[in-house]
C-alpha cells in the first residue's frame, strides 16, 4: 500500500481530500489528513463576525463532518517535515512515511512581527479580524464602542483575502450609519501600497467608493511600530497616524512548520511551480493554497481552482505522466460594499479585474467590477455554497478553474502587470 | 505611452511604469531617478540589481523582503529613495508597483 498524507484540513486540504478519495485505488493508496484543530472554519465569515451580521455558529464547524469515511483524519501537531526521507514527525513522536504529501497548512497572522502590536493593547484597543478569536473580540468591543478614530490598517503584503480591509471598512461605513453613529467615527485606510485601490481599472470604477463613504486613504505607509501608549502607529519615513481603535492586518506568514522543516521562503510561504503546483524542491510533494508563494491571491476560491488542477496533476504523478501546467492564478472574489450591495472580480495572474457579466456571457446574471444587489445576494448565497459544494470538492456549475475571458471587458484594459 | 528618455524611446503606462523590461538599460534607469529628483549611486543600483532579481523569481516585494535581504537597512532604503521608496525604487528598476488584486 502506498500513502498519500495532507498536511492541513482548512479549505484546501478539506477539498483535496474529497477530490482524492474517489479517485486513488482503494486496493493501492490510503489517504490520511492530518489537522492540529477539530474546527473547520468558514473563514470568510469572520469579515461579517465583527458587525454582528454572523453568528459564531454559522462560521465553525466540527472538521470531521467533512471528511470523507475512507480517509484517515488524525488531530495531530506536525512537528516536523524530513523531505529527503519522505517522512513526517507528528508531536507524539509517532513517524509517518508517505509516498506523496500535500502541504496546505495556509497561512497565519503574525502580530509579533511588528513591535508594540500583539502587547499589552492587543484585543484591548488594537485588534485583527482575521482570526475567530480575533472577530469575535472585536465584535464585543464594536458593540459598545462609542465613537472615535477607527484606523483599518494593512501591515504588508501579500495578506489572505487582499481586498477584505477594505471590505471592512466599507461594512464599517454601514455599522455605524445603520447605529446612527456614524458622525461620532473617523474612518481611515492605512495601506503600505499605493491606495485603497492599485489596478487601473478598478482604481477608475471603484474609488468613488471611498469619497462617498467618506473614508480617509493614507498610502505607502510602512509600518515600523506601534506606539499603544500613545494610541499611534508609525512608519519607517516617521509619518504618524492616529488611533482610538486599530484594526489591522498583522503581517501573514506560512505555518511555522514550514520553517522548522526548512522549507519556506522568508515568510514560510513554499516555493511551488504556479502552473503545476508542485513543489520546486521536491518532486513528491504539492502545495495548494495559502501555503504556496505563487503570485497569485490568497483565496479560498483559488484554492478551489487549484484544486481541481492538483488532483488531476496527482493522478498524472502517479501514472508517471508529464503534469499538466494548467494553473493560470484565477480567482473569483466578491466584494461587500456596504448598504447591501456587493462587487464581484474575476481575474488571473495576467488579466486585471474588469467590467463585465459573470457567469454567462453577456447575460450574468452577476455584473463584475459593478456594485449590485445581487452580487451581494450570492456572497451571502456563498456561505451555504461552501459548506455544502465547494469544500466537498463538487463541482460549482458554469465556473471553470481557468479563467474564462467571455463576457469581460478586456480589450482597453492592460493585459501586462 | 511613448517616452523618449536622450536617445530612446521606451513604452510607458499612465503612471510612467515601464511596460516591456527589455526596454530598461542603466540609462533609462537614471532618466526615471532623475524625474524622481534621484541621483543613482553604487548603493542604489545594488538595491535596484536586488528587486530585479526578487521580481523575475515571481517573489513578492516588501519593505520587510528588504530588511531581509542584507542589502540595505530599512532607514537606508528610505534615504536612498525618499517618499515612497519601494514605488520610486520599482519604478527606476523597470518593473510594476507592488500592487494588490484590484
Amino acid at each position: 500500500m502506498k500513502n498519500l498524507i495532507i498536511l492541513g484540513a482548512g479549505t484546501a486540504g478539506t477539498m483535496m481530500a474529497n477530490h482524492l478519495e474517489p479517485k486513488l485505488s482503494k486496493n493501492d493508496w490510503v489517504i490520511t489528513i492530518i489537522d492540529q484543530y477539530k474546527t473547520h472554519y468558514y473563514q470568510p465569515g469572520f469579515l461579517f463576525l465583527p458587525f454582528d451580521i454572523y453568528t459564531t455558529k454559522q462560521v465553525k464547524k466540527k472538521g470531521s463532518k467533512f471528511i470523507p469515511k475512507n480517509v484517515n483524519y488524525i488531530n495531530t501537531k506536525v512537528d516536523l517535515i524530513i523531505p529527503e526521507e519522505n517522512k513526517i514527525q507528528l508531536e507524539n513522536n509517532k513517524e509517518l512515511t508517505y509516498d506523496l504529501l500535500i502541504v496546505a497548512t495556509g497561512t497565519k497572522i503574525a502580530p509579533g512581527e511588528i513591535e508594540g502590536m500583539d502587547g499589552p493593547m492587543w484585543y484591548k484597543n488594537i485588534f485583527d479580524f482575521y482570526t475567530y478569536e480575533g472577530a469575535k473580540a472585536l465584535r464585543n468591543k464594536l458593540r459598545d464602542w462609542e465613537g472615535g478614530k477607527l484606523v483599518i490598517h494593512i501591515t504588508e503584503m501579500p495578506i489572505k483575502c487582499p481586498v477584505a480591509p477594505l471590505e471592512f471598512a466599507f461594512l464599517a461605513d454601514s455599522y455605524f450609519k445603520s447605529k446612527g453613529m456614524r458622525d461620532k467615527v473617523d474612518i481611515t485606510y492605512v495601506t503600505p501600497l499605493s491606495g485603497a485601490f492599485t489596478k487601473p481599472k478598478a482604481t477608475k470604477a471603484l474609488h468613488y467608493l471611498l469619497e462617498e463613504k467618506n473614508i480617509k486613504e493614507v498610502t505607502d505607509f510602512n509600518i515600523e511600530r506601534v506606539d499603544y501608549e500613545n494610541n499611534k502607529i508609525i512608519d519607517y519615513a516617521d509619518t504618524e497616524v492616529a488611533y482610538d481603535l486599530l484594526v489591522t492586518v498583522p503581517t501573514n506568514m506560512g505555518d511555522q512548520l514550514i520553517e522548522r522543516s526548512g522549507m519556506g521562503d522568508d515568510l514560510n510561504f513554499v516555493p511551488t511551480n504556479k502552473a503545476t503546483l508542485q513543489t520546486r524542491d521536491y518532486e513528491n510533494i504539492f502545495a495548494i493554497g495559502d501555503t504556496t508563494n505563487l503570485p497569485a491571491s490568497k483565496a479560498g476560491s483559488v484554492a478551489h481552482f487549484e484544486a481541481e488542477i492538483l488532483a488531476d496533476n496527482i493522478l498524472r504523478y502517479i501514472n508517471g505522466e508529464e503534469l499538466k501546467e494548467e494553473f493560470d492564478g484565477h480567482a473569483n472574489c466578491f466584494i461587500e460594499t456596504g448598504n447591501g450591495k456587493a462587487l464581484l472580480i474575476d481575474f488571473n495572474y495576467t488579466q486585471e479585474p474588469v467590467e463585465g457579466s459573470f457567469p454567462f456571457p453577456g447575460i450574468g446574471p452577476l455584473s463584475l467590477l459593478k456594485e449590485s444587489r445581487i452580487n451581494h445576494m450570492g456572497k451571502m448565497a456563498f456561505r451555504w455554497i461552501y459548506w455544502n459544494m465547494l469544500i466537498k470538492g463538487i463541482h460549482i456549475p458554469f465556473v471553470s478553474a481557468t479563467m474564462s475571458e467571455k463576457g469581460k471587458k478586456i480589450k482597453e484594459s492592460q493585459t501586462l502587470n | 505611452m511613448k517616452k523618449v528618455f536622450i536617445n530612446k524611446e521606451v513604452d510607458v503606462n499612465e503612471e510612467g511604469y515601464l511596460i516591456d523590461f527589455n526596454q530598461w538599460d542603466r540609462e533609462v534607469a537614471e532618466c526615471i531617478a532623475g524625474e524622481c529628483e534621484i541621483v543613482m549611486e553604487e548603493k542604489h543600483w545594488e538595491v535596484i540589481e536586488y528587486i530585479q532579481e526578487k521580481h523575475q523569481n515571481s517573489e513578492p516585494l516588501s519593505i520587510r523582503g528588504i530588511k531581509k535581504s542584507g542589502v540595505i537597512n530599512i532607514k537606508e532604503f528610505y534615504g536612498l529613495f525618499p517618499g515612497g521608496p519601494l514605488k520610486k525604487a520599482t519604478m527606476i528598476a523597470g518593473i510594476p508597483k507592488p500592487k494588490s488584486c484590484i
